[in-house]
């Protein structure tokens, strides 16, 4: 018979009720662990709206069929200093650019642009030019870029909402398009409509704006030289969260005058009506020009933060574009025509 | 048994103090996006009104439900909406306003969103230094109570706050609000009971 082993001696058994306690700690600690999961895991769901979701964002927004793909030809730019076409500024990197900014049509996030505009088909694509002019017309977008050798500009660009990039655009000379349609004598504004398409752009199926999205200048501030028909970025076609394949750059002006996918223009001999000022007029003008002196109700447009930079910036008058520009508002008080 | 759920508390402030991880890992990785100071401060701002209206919520699910462990995290809740509040500021002061002291005066009484944060924060100071059992003795439970009744006017006040930096859509704010004012209301609803209840028993 094989000998049993010794009992061991009872100072070393394990008390019942501290051996019961090990169970309890075990179930504690299960309890612990998996309330701490639950509770991260929330805040991170919670919280992590407004970023984009890595680097492959931008490449997966791209278009698939863009005819014009590659380098986009450039004419050479006039740039000197005094015209304002070009800055020495670092330029906000291309991954920013197309990664954070506002374009309500694709959602409320910054990041919602790149993240929500793949489905967007910026070709086909036409432009209607009516209203008051001798030569109204729909034009093939590929035509109308024709109407203009293509220039790059290197403009500020300040948000209404105190940040501000640098963007190399490619474009037209807005006046350029504009002239082409013969703007009779009555027209004393150019409104511009961004397309409609709520299958397309999730955004235009909740009544945030009162869709769609329409923007407006003076027919002086349409025909300076500065005023740019952009239909690419940093030497590529704009991506779908840009505004694909037309926007407006008035780089004097708050970006909300920047109107994206634009498919018409017209003339027109009232002031239209335009979607962020017809929103909130007291915060919003018609004129919108980027002036650190006039505070938006709620927050200061004093200084704004550049992306890529830490600290703040002082906010120039129109952007730092006041040569170029002031002229264009002589006797008008800025305070009440923002 | 000596506490009934003694893992409850540390487990939510040890789930609470994730984002601080997370936000740390993503600072040094550069995962903050475009405008990361942006980021951080709406991050802290969001996570500090998300535990102060939490906390709020203890009592009235309390009462509701007829169950004792929400009052167990009352305190947590509590410090950890203090503990982010108290770096979204410093992250504003430090870093939005580069120490700007004259800026950050202009800021705090011309704009009328900062000056309902910065109120909602000199509110949580008091109550997180009498936070202790320490002070509850001190100040007798009523007074405490009495006192720490203003996180409910630190909470709207964080509401508001949000409510009135939102550009468009204020649906995110006016939730917070909703459940704000739920908690609130189940607090009135359940004091005018207990009134009810006592003028009937005639004390």
């Amino acid at each position: 018979m094989p000998k049993l082993p010794r009992e061991p001696p009872a100072a070393d058994i394990t008390p019942e009720p501290l051996w019961l306690r090990r169970r309890e700690f075990l179930k504690n600690a299960g309890a612990f662990t998996a309330t701490a999961v639950g509770v991260g895991t929330g805040l991170a769901l919670l919280g992590n709206r407004g970023l984009p979701r890595g680097p492959g964002a931008v490449a997966a927004a791209t278009p698939s069929v863009a005819p014009d793909a590659g380098r986009l030809e450039l004419a050479p730019a006039p740039a000197t200093a005094s015209t304002g076409f070009t800055t020495e500024e670092p330029k906000t990197p291309y991954e920013d650019v197309t990664t954070y900014n506002n374009f309500y049509e694709f959602g409320l996030d910054k990041a919602d642009p790149a993240r929500n505009s793949g489905l967007f088909t910026p070709r086909p694509w036409t432009v209607t030019i009516d209203g008051e002019c001798n030569r109204p017309r729909t034009v093939d977008l590929d035509t109308l870029l024709e109407w203009a050798p293509p220039e790059e500009r290197v403009y500020r660009m300040r948000c209404v909402e105190a940040w501000s990039m640098v963007i190399p655009w490619m474009g037209i000379p807005l006046a350029a398009v504009l002239k082409r349609a013969e703007p009779n004598s009555r027209a004393k504004y150019v409104a511009f409509f961004t397309v409609m398409r709520p299958e397309q752009m999730p955004g235009q199926r909740r009544p945030v704006l009162d869709w769609p999205y329409v923007e407006g200048l003076r027919i002086d501030e349409a025909m300076h030289p500065l005023t740019l028909l952009a239909h690419g970025l940093y030497g590529k076609p704009l991506l779908n969260q840009n505004g694909a394949p037309l926007r407006l750059v008035v780089p004097w002006k708050y970006g909300f005058k920047g109107i994206k996918s634009i498919v018409r223009i017209s003339f027109t001999e009232r002031q239209p009506p335009t979607s962020w000022n017809a929103a909130a007029p007291e915060e919003y003008g018609f004129f919108a020009n980027v002036n650190p002196s006039l505070d938006h109700p709620r927050w200061s447009q004093a200084s704004e933060r550049r992306i890529g930079e830490f600290l703040r910036r002082k906010t120039l008058p129109f952007n730092g574009y006041a040569e170029q520009v002031a002229s264009l508002y002589n006797g008008m008080d800025l305070r009440r025509s923002f | 048994m000596a506490r009934p759920l003694p893992w409850l508390a540390p487990a939510v402030v040890a789930g609470g103090l994730v984002p601080v991880v997370e936000l740390a890992g993503r600072a040094v990785a550069g995962g903050l996006g475009a405008d990361p100071v942006a980021f951080l401060l709406n991050r802290l701002g969001l996570l500090a009104l998300v535990f102060l209206v939490a906390g709020l919520c203890c009592t009235p699910l309390r009462l509701l439900f007829e169950v004792t462990w929400p009052a167990r995290l009352t305190r947590a809740l509590g410090l950890l909406g203090f503990g982010y509040a108290a770096a979204h500021v410093g992250f504003y002061l430090a870093v939005d306003q580069g120490l700007d002291l004259a800026a950050t005066w202009k800021d705090v009484t011309e704009r009328p969103f900062i000056t309902a944060g910065a109120a909602a924060f000199l509110l949580l100071l008091p109550l997180a230094w009498t936070s202790t059992g320490g002070w509850v003795r001190r100040l007798g439970h009523g007074r405490w109570k009495g006192l720490h009744r203003l996180a409910y006017a630190a909470a709207a006040l964080g509401v508001l706050h949000f409510y009135l930096r939102v550009k468009k859509d204020v649906t995110e704010p006016l939730a917070y609000g909703l459940v704000l004012l739920t908690a609130l209301s189940l607090r009135v609803v359940d004091w005018d009971l207990r009134r009810r209840r006592r003028a009937r028993a005639g004390v």
